[in-house]
């Protein structure tokens, strides 16, 4: 039986990787994408555009403004002059935040009134918006704490002294790199096992191969093992990438973190197989695989939290395997999370594999035409 | 003038043959139930499941309170807490419990009052408050640090207030967010999702369907008759732009009815700069299935390179200049982050011409180049 399983995987890696296309296609794309990703993908801003709108010269507003000038997350692009340069500026977006300091600024702090220093920032991408609003309230904070030490002035009743955990500097990269490799193993294993079985049909060679002394489960095998086994040669390499090209720390143990990964792999092949054995034409192999991978990728919490969704999404998100494999790279990468707190993202992993699997292998005999 | 009979008859026999052409297309189209589905059921699926499931907006943020020593001056922070609607707090009586939630993130952040809370609040220098968040998600973990300062000024600005005294906070920010008041991320994110949506479409379209055509040979087939090139890709062209503007209007259409994304501009000036779009993505496609010309090759280049970098490289979630110089460069060659840039300022500012003509003129550019190559490579080909 171990033969026969042999001879069908050598003959379906030679299906997948006869021609140089189809070699090109399956192997350099996910080296290229995991290094532009692992860069582009960031929700850290830098050099933040903005122009400054001071109508008091003073020496403390200047001191204010060297806060901005300072910090890598800010960029001074303009200096404006009058109230009506701010709307096309921010409309055409020349600048996404204008600091208007106002004429009494200064007179306002020596007279200990609360000085009020005006932001207006472009809402288009809130979420941009809003990081922004916070690196903007982080160097007034610093200004503040100065100013209060520096002029013995009564500080605040009380201050926040925060700190992250788990990842101190709060680089998103971390958090996302691991996400990639997720994301790129799914596109793989799909791309490669969901046209496996409609490209058969669509050419006929399936009736050939099933009226061959083949059982259903050894053709199943067969076509599943290319898969699985590309995907943990790819899964090393962008490993390999995500820890010693992007420094990702690697805290828990290497073998827990292949545990997730066969059995993500298990899962992924499985259902692609069972997308390819629903299908007759490889083009509805293809858009089967496309709806399935575009929703899998969104919802699986790998850019924006699954816990912000509402309930009834939250719990579609139940039957994704990318969502567990979150929680195990992430866990594994970042916390050093042992196998043993992992089990409640390891069980429904195998239960998605081995169900989908079950339903390809019956559709193989099912589905005829 | 001259009204040169020959070129006129050729002129009417090209007409002819086109109008056939494309006869046949939509022949094709309508019989095969899987373009429509990719036109109309693709973005229906996707705008529902992604407009209500994606959003950064955290609300009901789990939260750790612990007071070391319970009075009333650490009761009126927690009640701060409990009246803002992006936490949901627990009161926890020690430090341990709480890191062990947060530890199986059951909550995302600790906030701490020491045993001598009350008594260094009335210090010179202020009672210090421990805030410990989670930062395995960095954006997350930002947010969540945004909301708690949130909730720290206006416990202070309430305090002062009780007490008859000015703000001990020399400098305050007075945070004006235009276009968006809110803050609320849907507003961005369902039209960036229908750029995605529409890339999608239009790579799918093309790539499968036309590398089908070359791989069962039909397309020299088609290629052997008086048709020429030209004639084959606007034939092709024009059914599937119907289709992709029909799905157009359709995100459109469930963006403001359904999702209340105020639409500020012009619709003129959305079909138009929709219309330029579609045809670059509707040329990609194309190009993809005549360098690809079988299937398997087809639908991976168009997943790989249409799906991954219109949500990645396009500016939809990730801000495009925080990106390192190299990679700034290769986001000029997604199509989606013109498009994007159109959309929200489209949606959301209304029509802002600075914005909205470079950026269509990008898309301009695209489509030509990419229908120039897909031309000239099929007529390669053809020799």
């Amino acid at each position: 039986m171990a033969r026969r399983i042999f001879s069908l995987m050598i003959k379906e890696f030679l299906a997948i990787l006869r021609d140089k296309k189809s070699r090109v296609v399956v192997f350099v794309p996910p080296i290229i994408q995991v290094l532009v990703f692992g860069y582009a993908a960031t929700f850290d801003l830098k050099n933040v555009p903005y122009a400054i709108y001071n109508e008091d010269s003073s020496g403390v507003s200047r001191q204010l403004e060297a806060g901005f000038k300072g910090s890598p997350h800010f960029q001074e692009v303009r200096r404006i002059g009058s109230n009506g340069e701010i709307a096309p500026l921010i409309d055409r977006k020349g600048a996404l935040l204008v600091i208007h300091i106002g004429p009494q600024f200064s007179r306002d702090l020596t007279a200990e009134r609360p000085a009020v220093v005006q932001v207006i920032v472009d809402g288009r991408n809130s979420n941009t918006a809003l990081l922004a609003l916070n690196y903007v309230r982080t160097v007034i904070t610093a200004f503040n704490d100065t100013y209060v030490s520096d002029s013995g002035r009564a500080g605040p009743p009380a201050r926040l002294e925060t700190r992250a955990w788990f990842n101190p500097n709060l680089e998103s990269r971390w958090f996302i790199v691991p996400g990639i490799v997720g994301l790129l193993l799914l596109v793989v294993t799909i791309l490669v096992t969901a046209l496996s079985v409609a490209r058969e049909r669509e050419q006929g060679t399936f009736d050939q191969l099933l009226v061959t002394p083949f059982r259903p489960a050894e053709i199943l095998i067969g076509k599943a093992l290319p898969g699985f086994i590309i995907g943990i040669g790819e899964a090393t390499v962008i490993i390999l990438i995500a820890v010693f090209w992007f420094r990702v720390p690697l805290n828990g143990s290497p073998a827990t973190l292949y545990a997730g990964i066969v059995l993500y792999l298990f899962s992924t092949v499985a259902v692609g197989l069972m997308i390819s054995s629903l299908s007759v034409t490889q083009q509805q192999g293809l858009l089967g695989a496309f709806l399935f991978v575009v929703p899998a990728v969104i919802l699986s919490g790998f850019t924006t939290p699954i816990a912000n969704m509402p309930h009834l999404i939250q719990q579609i998100t139940y039957l994704n395997p990318m969502r567990y494999f979150m929680v195990i790279i992430r866990g594994v990468f970042l916390e050093g999370t042992p196998a043993s707190a992992l089990l409640g993202q390891f069980w429904p992993l195998a239960v998605i594999g081995l169900f989908n699997m079950a339903l390809a292998g019956w559709m193989f005999r099912r589905r005829l035409y | 003038m001259s009204g040169n009979l020959a070129g006129k008859t050729a002129k009417t026999g090209g007409g002819m043959r086109l109008k056939g052409l494309i006869r046949k297309e939509f022949l094709q189209v309508l019989r095969d139930p899987s373009s429509i589905a990719i036109a109309f059921l693709m973005p229906l699926l996707l705008l529902l499941l992604f407009g209500y499931g994606v959003s950064l907006d955290a609300e009901n943020v789990p939260v750790a309170l612990v007071a070391e020593q319970p009075n009333a001056d650490t009761s009126s922070f927690v009640g701060a807490f409990r009246q803002s609607r992006y936490f949901s707090p627990v009161v926890m009586p020690g430090m341990r419990e709480a890191v062990e939630a947060l530890d199986s993130r059951r909550i995302d952040a600790i906030v701490h009052m020491r045993q001598d809370f009350s008594r260094r609040m009335r210090s010179a220098d202020g009672a210090p408050v421990q805030v410990i968040v989670n930062g395995m998600d960095a954006n997350n973990a930002r947010l969540v640090q945004g909301y708690v300062e949130g909730v720290w000024a206006t416990w202070l600005r309430g305090e002062a207030l009780a007490a008859g005294r000015q703000l001990d906070i020399p400098v305050q920010v007075d945070e004006r967010v235009w276009f968006n008041s809110e803050l609320k991320s849907r507003n961005f994110i369902v039209p960036g999702l229908i750029a995605i949506i529409m890339t999608l479409i239009g790579a799918l379209l093309t790539a499968m369907i036309m590398a089908r055509e070359w791989e069962r040979g039909t397309m020299e087939a088609l290629m052997v008759t008086p048709v020429t090139i030209r004639e084959v890709i606007v034939g092709k062209l024009v059914p599937y732009y119907i289709l992709g503007m029909g799905g157009m209007t359709l995100s459109v259409a469930m963006a403001v009815g359904l999702f209340g994304v105020p639409l500020k501009g012009s619709i003129g000036v959305l079909f138009l700069t929709s219309s330029l779009f579609l045809l670059a993505a509707l040329g990609m496609g194309l190009l993809i299935s005549v360098i690809a010309r079988n299937q398997f090759v087809a639908g991976q280049a168009a997943i790989i390179a249409t799906f991954l970098p219109a949500f990645i490289l396009s500016g939809f979630l990730f801000d495009i200049s925080s990106m390192p110089a190299p990679v700034q460069v290769i986001t000029h060659a997604v199509a989606a982050r013109y498009f994007i840039e159109i959309l929200q300022t489209l949606f959301l500012a209304g029509n802002v011409w600075p914005v909205i003509v470079p950026n269509a003129a990008a898309l301009l550019l695209m489509a030509a180049f990419f229908l120039g190559v897909a031309r000239k490579k099929s007529r390669k080909r053809l020799d």
